[in-house]
């Protein structure tokens, strides 16, 4: 089997079959909280997916190359909490600055994703399964386009919902869930497309 | 801006009124992940309520050495100083219990509900009420996990915390995924219609907070 088809095949397990909401539970916050509207579900999807690649990236090479070495692996909390909390204050000034139009519409959810447990997860995960660096870019890439797919299902059926007769004590959250689970159940369908 | 309630008051306003799972609809994500069990969820309940309690002492007894310009990096580096301290402990006690939970656990570094404690409870009243309060909303929490799971497992496999009940054929779907959504669903629905049937409330806020 190539490097190529490996590759892949992680990044189909991520996004599809342990989708980080449907399966593996993360990032519920965010998904029930953003999924209103699909605009702001689309602007969430980008920015949460390009933070997700870059800080896989970032942890990967600070746990290869600096706690590893030293013996700090039980540090990893504090310092992958550290890490993804500098790296989006350092992306908020320099959107802020180099390209205004962009940071108007995407600034307000970098300001939600500093800490947040689907950010959080990527890293950890990573160093739990001891991903190689391309394995992880991979696995980052996977889980914030199925991040971004489950977001966007949710907003579109969550926009037809408005006009739904919901039972009264359902409205809101609880209809949220009882939708979720539904699109859930869809999901449970890819388990078993690829045994890893 | 100090607090006037009393610690018994302190506890039930984090079980009843504020209530993170049914109430405030935050820190989501181990409610279904890990209420496949019984077990499971109350094991993650403690672990939230010793951080919960822990970072909340913390920021009550330093909060006049903190500066208030760098106070969130700082309540930040106490949270995740606290979880790898509970997080140790539990992979050394429960070893079973942290082989499915265990990535959670880590991420309690990221609840909403603990940082917006410290911040607006913990920071600005004394010690003693900064740990009522934890321990109200970490109760709160462990009792939340503990219904959930309760009635995913007795419906998903006819057991409580591995105990046999029941002999029927289970309902599997309830410990699939799908069956934590349609039960905190389904759990967070009664408890609105609870509300409006005999308190004459207007339920809770719909749609959760953000993150």
């Amino acid at each position: 089997m190539g490097e190529f088809s490996k590759l892949f095949e992680l990044f189909l397990a991520a996004s599809l079959i342990n989708n980080f909401v449907f399966t593996r539970f993360l990032g519920l916050c965010i998904f029930f909280g953003v999924s209103k509207k699909m605009e702001t579900a689309v602007g969430m999807s980008v920015t949460f997916t390009a933070v997700m690649v870059i800080s896989a990236a970032l942890s990967w090479l600070i746990w290869t190359y600096a706690m590893v070495p030293l013996g700090l692996q039980f540090l990893k909390i504090v310092v992958f909490i550290g890490v993804v909390a500098a790296f989006v204050q350092a992306s908020d000034t320099i959107l802020r600055k180099i390209s205004p139009g962009l940071y108007y519409k995407l600034g307000v959810y970098l300001a939600l994703i500093a800490t947040n447990c689907i950010i959080l997860a990527v890293p950890l995960i990573n160093a739990g399964e001891h991903y190689s660096f391309l394995e992880s870019l991979a696995f980052g890439l996977g889980s914030g386009l199925g991040f971004a797919l489950a977001l966007i299902i949710m907003a579109s059926i969550r926009e037809r919902l408005e006009l739904a007769q919901v039972p009264r004590p359902f409205r809101g959250t609880a209809m949220a869930f009882v939708t979720a689970a539904l699109i859930a159940l869809a999901f449970t369908g890819f388990s078993g497309l690829i045994t890893l | 801006m100090a607090t006037d309630m009393t610690n018994w008051q302190l506890i039930k306003n984090g079980i009843f009124a504020e209530n993170t799972i049914f109430k405030l609809a935050i820190s989501l994500c181990p409610a279904i992940a890990v209420t496949n069990s019984v077990k499971n969820g109350f094991f993650m309940g403690v672990a939230v309520l010793a951080v919960q309690t822990l970072v909340n002492g913390t920021v009550g007894a330093l909060r006049n050495y903190i500066h208030p310009r760098i106070r969130i990096p700082i309540f930040m580096l106490i949270i995740s100083g606290w979880v790898s301290v509970i997080d140790m402990t539990m992979a050394a006690f429960v070893r079973d219990v942290y082989r499915e939970v265990g990535l959670y656990i880590e991420l309690i570094v990221a609840f909403a509900s603990i940082l917006a404690h410290a911040e607006t409870f913990a920071s600005k009243n004394k010690t003693v009420p900064s740990i009522f309060d934890g321990i109200g909303m970490g109760t709160g929490f462990l009792v939340a996990l503990v219904i959930i799971s309760f009635f995913r497992e007795l419906l998903g496999k006819g057991t409580v915390w591995n105990f046999p009940i029941v002999h029927f054929k289970p309902m599997l779907i309830m410990i699939l995924p799908t069956g934590g959504f349609i039960a905190v669903g389904f759990l967070i629905g009664f408890f609105n219609w609870i509300e409006m049937r005999f308190f004459g409330g207007k339920g809770a806020t719909s749609g959760g907070g953000h993150h």
